[in-house]
């Protein structure tokens, strides 16, 4: 990174367990993909839902990231988050402020994508779904659209996670949908993500 | 591979932060805020200060630091915050919303040269 580079982005990539996230991450991050974790003790009970956690003093969360240099001034971070529900109170801090997020799918469990998406919708932070290829059967993009029973004008395509030229497509995607989702509905009918108790941590 | 904070006893990261568990309310820290060394270490110094000074004697991201200090991010903004107020850091904030056309223009020049 560039000594005059000030300006941090960050795109989440959100996934069930094992559906190739780190993998994403790996393909086209400048580094090799480091983990941290955030612990939330019971300082943040009384702002965060932790209906789910009750009984629990702290609790913890790992994530992945990786690193791309933009250009002189910009950098951006991946971060690779896992979607289980009860991990979710703790994405809407960690993340607050991303540009936009990728729903990675292995489409022979759709099932795992339904609350990442469904939460991501409730933000209006926008997404987009890619497909990671496990060489299985190939599904129409139509069945797997209704599968996630997924807004018409959410971008949905195929990737292969391990290929940077691949995953490269797949950010492209997402900027340029974040981009026509701003410029074309105005901010005004898009919801800005709550900052949520971000300060807290 | 073994996770930062993990297997720290919770006695060792109270004791870094001089029994602070949470940042101040107006900690200016997000993940990728950039922070930058406004000076060298010095001795006598925390040597987790010490190790932040070293690590962002080029522009590094919060998120970054946590890692290579194998520490929590929430310990390790605390720790930066105290550097911030004693003027041995700097931060530089995400630029605008994300939102802002041109912001999301460089970035997608960016991705296209990868």
């Amino acid at each position: 990174m560039g000594a005059s580079a000030d300006n941090g982005l960050k795109i989440v990539v959100v996934g069930g367990f094992g559906v190739g996230k780190t993998t994403l991450v790996r393909s086209v991050s400048e580094i090799r993909p480091l983990n941290t974790e955030e612990t939330m003790t019971k300082a943040g009970e009384a702002v965060d839902d932790i209906s789910e956690v009750r009984g629990k003093s702290a609790t913890t969360v790992a994530f992945d990231f990786g690193r791309i240099t933009l250009d002189a001034r910009n950098v951006l971070y991946l971060f690779g988050a896992p979607g289980q529900e009860r991990f979710w109170f703790l994405w809407d801090r960690l993340f607050s402020g991303t540009l936009g997020a990728v729903v990675l799918v292995d489409t022979r469990r759709i099932g795992d994508s339904w609350y990442a998406i469904d939460r991501l919708e409730h933000h209006g932070t926008p997404f987009i779904v890619a497909c990671n290829d496990f060489g299985g059967s190939a599904h129409a993009p139509q069945q797997i659209r209704e599968a996630l029973d997924l807004d018409p004008h959410v971008p949905l395509l195929d990737c292969d996670a391990r290929s940077r030229a691949s995953v490269k497509q797949v950010l492209i995607t997402l900027v340029e949908h974040v981009k026509s989702s701003y410029g074309t509905q105005g901010p005004a009918r898009l919801q800005v993500p709550v900052p949520h108790q971000e300060l807290a941590l | 591979m073994s996770r930062p904070g993990r297997d720290d006893s919770p006695d060792r990261l109270y004791t870094l932060t001089g029994g602070r568990t949470r940042s101040a309310p107006d900690n200016p820290f997000d993940l990728v805020t950039l922070v930058v060394a406004e000076c060298d270490p010095v001795t006598g110094m925390q040597s987790e200060h010490a190790a932040i000074l070293r690590l962002t004697e080029h522009p590094t991201a919060v998120v970054e630091l946590a890692a290579e200090l194998k520490l929590p991010v929430s310990i390790t903004k605390i720790l930066l915050s105290d550097l911030l107020a004693a003027g041995r850091v700097s931060a530089r904030h995400p630029r605008g919303a994300v939102s802002d056309p041109d912001v999301l223009e460089q970035v997608l020049v960016g991705l296209r040269n990868l």
